[in-house]
């Protein structure tokens, strides 16, 4: 806490807000040149926080840079949002279109993919509306549509919300009535929900894999990564506030945290980490041949003008 | 940890520590605000009176999603208070939980000064006392009503879980210490990610600490 606690004593302790803020400051002197002791404000999403993987990126972060990440799991659209305010050092977040508005608007910096896993549909058992026979996206939430079989939807903005909109859209179905239900929560709660009430749903398969033991549904339609459709890819990007724009962030160490996520080791703890056994993120910060698409807006092209 | 069903007991001290760090904090503060202006009002006559009663019973039913998304644009970097770097952290969360509490404990403290028998304060004024002994016997009479207006306010700041999730994140670090994290908002969160052994041990947890603090609180108090 201390690069904000900084600017916190030298607004001068003024007023009852101030006093109460003192009570709480443990003692440790603000060491102007040192990372030392300072704390790294990430805003995710509950997908990466969820299935654990952060405290095990974090933990070993902390171990090498004397570092704590202070991560604030919401979803994708809120995560932005609280970097939009300032209110975050660094991003990690899954829904392009709400990333790639974010650095054209200014707030973001220095983008890179991360990793990558996909999304899955999944439903009960029986299958009521005959998703397992579908082989695409769209297909899939057309028979849900069709057979007005209840949909759970986060409903939140969220990465995974923002997905399940561009695949009702491409399926050109605009989901209303009763069997639709948005839960306008994480996708832990959203996935009980669904459990609890025979629902469909759209996961990002690592929250649905951590969360396997305690629900009965299954996995009907998979991404890419089982060779599924392409359109259930599910990318997550990381980038470092703009400092020019927030003067509190702190750039630096926003940076090295990227650096260490992209880095070999940290790619490797990506790819290690397994809940019941299987894979939930496959790492794709790295390669001898990077993608250009990375640093830019997704489709941008260098004749197309910077806009 | 996190796929262990029972969660290890440094990540359970800590939240409960932060839960009983910052609601203790927000009630010693709204406490010393709130009882003055309950003696203030209980002993004064003014026109409106029945206003300002009103107002602060009105305050005793905040929502607390509301007051915290209140607290959070005054707090945010780039809200009033930005400079002072309080959002997502436990001055945050006490700040909200005083606004909740204080009406509360005011309230309560209020009823309990008016409600003293003026023949108690006739008695104390016939046997020659002063404004001083009149209003130190009116504090005596009270004190269990005041006592029951603290609680209160106790019991409101620990439970409430809107206020807190918004200004305080309910962020804990890779190593499972709270930083934000309170017994009310890692229940949320444990529930979200179906740890609900996890969630049901903190709730547990809350309710038997509810109790306690009554429990001690009620002794001292000379019950």
């Amino acid at each position: 806490m201390e690069y904000r606690r900084r600017a916190f004593l030298g607004a001068g302790a003024t007023g009852l807000t101030a006093a109460i803020a003192g009570c709480l400051n443990s003692g440790s002197d603000g060491n102007e040149g040192s990372i030392a002791g300072a704390e790294l404000a990430l805003a995710t999403t509950t997908s990466t926080y969820d299935t654990g993987l952060l405290d095990e990126i974090n933990a070993e972060f902390q171990d090498r840079f004397g570092v704590q990440v202070a991560a604030n799991a919401q979803g994708t659209g809120q995560a932005i949002e609280s970097a939009r305010n300032g209110n975050a050092d660094v991003i990690l977040v899954h829904a392009r279109s709400q990333e790639d508005e974010f650095m054209r608007d200014g707030y973001g910096v220095n983008r890179r993919d991360l990793m990558f896993n996909d999304f899955v549909v999944v439903g009960p058992s029986d299958d009521p509306a005959g998703v397992g026979d579908t082989e695409q996206a769209t297909a899939a939430f057309e028979a849900i549509a069709s057979a007005q079989a209840t949909f759970a939807s986060r409903g939140d903005d969220s990465g995974t919300h923002t997905k399940e909109k561009v695949i009702w859209s491409e399926a050109g179905i605009e989901p209303s009535g009763e069997w639709y239900q948005e839960t306008g929560s994480g996708m832990g709660n959203t996935l009980t929900v669904a459990d609890e009430s025979s629902a469909y749903t759209l996961a990002d398969r690592g929250t649905f894999l951590s969360m396997q033991d305690n629900i009965d549904l299954e996995i009907l339609l998979q991404g890419p990564i089982e060779g599924g459709p392409e359109l259930l890819s599910n990318p997550y990007g990381i980038m470092a506030v703009n400092p020019e724009i927030h003067d509190n962030v702190n750039y630096q160490l926003a940076m090295a945290y990227i650096g260490f996520f992209t880095s070999p080791e940290g790619q490797e703890l990506i790819a290690n980490y397994t809940a019941n056994d299987q894979q939930l993120f496959f790492p794709e910060a790295l390669s001898e041949d990077p993608d250009f698409q990375q640093y830019v807006p997704e489709g941008w092209q260098p004749d197309s003008g910077g806009e | 940890m996190p796929f262990e069903p029972i969660a290890e007991p440094n990540y359970l001290r800590s939240v409960i520590r932060v839960s009983l760090t910052v609601s203790l904090t927000a009630i010693f503060v709204s406490t010393l605000v709130s009882l003055p202006i309950a003696f203030l009002i209980g002993f004064a006559d003014f026109r409106g009176k029945r206003l300002v009663t009103a107002i602060i019973n009105t305050g005793m039913g905040f929502p607390s999603v509301a007051v915290g998304l209140f607290v959070l644009l005054f707090i945010s970097t780039d809200g009033p208070l930005g400079s002072l770097d309080l959002v997502y952290t436990p001055e945050a969360m006490i700040i909200s939980q005083c606004i909740l509490a204080a009406p509360v404990i005011t309230g309560v403290a209020l009823s309990a000064v008016e409600s003293v028998d003026d023949a108690v304060r006739d008695t104390a004024y016939g046997v020659g006392g002063t404004r001083t002994d009149v209003a130190l016997i009116t504090l005596k009479e009270a004190r269990y009503g005041v006592i029951t207006g603290i609680l209160a306010g106790f019991g409101r700041a620990i439970s409430e879980v809107g206020s807190v999730l918004i200004v305080g994140g309910n962020i804990a670090y890779a190593d499972g210490t709270s930083k934000t994290r309170t017994i009310t908002t890692a229940i949320t969160f444990e529930t979200r990610r179906g740890e609900f052994e996890t969630a049901l041990a903190l709730g547990a947890v809350l309710i038997a600490l509810v109790l306690l603090v009554n429990g001690i609180v009620m002794r001292l108090g000379g019950r």
